[in-house]
């Protein structure tokens, strides 16, 4: 039987874990109903499932009230809430030179209206110093959005130091949780994040067509809704709501999707975030330290695996990333990513633009033999051999 | 029931609806999550209703814990 070795988690985690296939089928098959809507009994259970899934997110966030959660399709569209929603009319805004696209064409977009964006430069191994970003904040600066971890390099980016510098100035920082949420641990508070965006498909081990964004208390008064519709709350008025969450969340929810994280959610809860974060740091060390043994291999990004996320791009010397990645699932059953990332700039700054770079991600299902399998495959095709 | 009818709590959301049931139930507290009867608002959404003599200890537990928009006979 062919082994499959799944190592794209960064992009989609996979396996998902068995409780969320249950609690999405049981929603199908006893629920069903729209959240809240009606008021019979079908209605009220679908809506205490969405109430039971906020609060387990925000316990993993350390979010005190659950209801300053919103939920969102995924990451991109919480952070699209975010942006135009802080920034749709103009202003300062400061970045970093590592983002995905769910960033930059949010913001490029709006600098085609007047938004003024500064990316603060990063390392060639992805490593932002604050010193390099504090200086561009400005008194006119409304908000810093920036990743807690890259896409490309796995690199932590310093949310902590850059929050108590914003707090500070009265700036808000909105981090994009893509990489993170589900694997290295989050405090809002503690990081003084103000808004964060996470999605739900990637550590957090729930189903595509999930995620969300905390506003920080009293923030809802100044990020506008992208969408308007019904909420079920307020209806004999035909403005959007202003209060958290359902002035972010019009129209009919993916209750199943959030019905399957709320699961998700629940199943790291029980493990706790940092002993996801310590088994996955081990296999990450595991892998660096197996790719770079092998000559031709150039692994990018920093070498200590507790100050990435689970995430590892390398390059293979005279193979394209592309044709490597076509190798490894054909002959080694291997998934993995090639390419850009969908974050040029990251790739810019890392030295790995156009021709990008592979990336390995493992996940909480990955094995350390997993790992030992994907680094024998790569030292194989860095000696030229088809299997 | 009493002879006075229902006490009904109203709230902005289903959310704080349902929180509310949350805390009820915590502290043992008959009441039931229904349709916002048309006489108080024609809002498509739900509120809670409860027996009056226990309104007192009804807004002692939700004090502090969720936001009441209105209490409402009915």
């Amino acid at each position: 039987m062919s082994r499959t070795v799944y190592l794209d988690n960064a992009a989609t985690s996979w396996p998902k874990p068995e409780v969320m296939m249950k609690a999405m089928c049981a929603f199908s098959s006893s629920v069903g109903a729209n959240p809240g809507r009606s008021g019979h009994t079908l209605s009220i259970e679908a809506a205490r499932i969405i109430l039971a899934a906020r609060e387990t997110v925000a316990a993993l966030f350390a979010i005190p009230n659950p209801l300053r959660v919103a939920f969102t399709r995924n990451a991109t569209e919480a952070l699209n809430i975010a942006i135009h929603g802080l920034l749709g009319e103009g202003g300062h805004v400061v970045t970093s030179s590592m983002e995905h696209n769910s960033v930059m064409r949010p913001l490029r977009a709006l600098e085609g209206r007047g938004l003024r964006v500064d990316a603060a430069p990063c390392s060639a191994t992805g490593e932002l110093d604050p010193r390099d970003l504090l200086p561009l904040l400005r008194p006119e600066t409304k908000a810093v959005v920036i990743t807690h971890a890259s896409n490309v390099t796995g690199t932590l980016m310093p949310i902590g130091e850059i929050g108590a510098a914003c707090r500070e100035r009265g700036i808000a920082l909105c981090v994009d949780a893509s990489q993170t949420a589900g694997t290295v641990p989050i405090d809002v508070e503690a990081m003084r994040v103000d808004l964060l965006a996470f999605t739900g498909h990637k550590a957090l081990l729930g189903p595509q067509g999930t995620g969300g964004l905390y506003l920080r208390e009293g923030l809802e008064h100044k990020v506008a809704a992208l969408m308007q519709g019904g909420t079920g709350s307020a209806s004999e008025f035909e403005v959007q709501p202003g209060f958290m969450p359902d002035k972010y969340e019009a129209g009919t929810p993916n209750t199943i999707g959030i019905a399957g994280l709320g699961a998700s959610a629940g199943f790291i809860l029980e493990r706790g975030v940092e002993a996801v974060r310590e088994y996955e740091t081990g296999l990450v060390a595991r892998l660096l330290a197996g790719l770079s043994s092998i000559p031709g291999v150039s692994v990018h990004g920093v070498a200590d695996a507790s100050r990435r996320s689970a995430v590892v791009s390398f390059t293979l010397k005279g193979v394209s990333p592309s044709d490597a990645v076509l190798s490894l699932d054909a002959n080694y059953g291997i998934m993995a990513r090639p390419g850009l990332h969908c974050a040029p700039s990251a790739h810019r700054t890392i030295g790995t633009f156009p021709e990008g770079t592979l990336r390995f991600s493992p996940g909480f299902f990955t094995t350390p033999e997993d790992i030992d399998h994907a680094v024998e495959a790569v030292a194989r095709i860095a000696q030229g051999k088809r299997r | 029931m009493t002879a006075a009818g229902w006490c009904v709590l109203l709230f902005d959301s289903v959310s704080q609806v349902l929180l509310a049931e949350k805390v009820l139930k915590q502290a043992a507290l008959g009441h039931k999550v229904i349709p916002v009867p048309r006489q108080i608002s024609s809002d498509c959404g739900v509120c809670i209703r409860f027996d009056p003599a226990e309104r007192d200890r009804v807004v002692e537990a939700l004090a502090g814990k969720v936001e009441v928009r209105e209490i409402c006979f009915v």
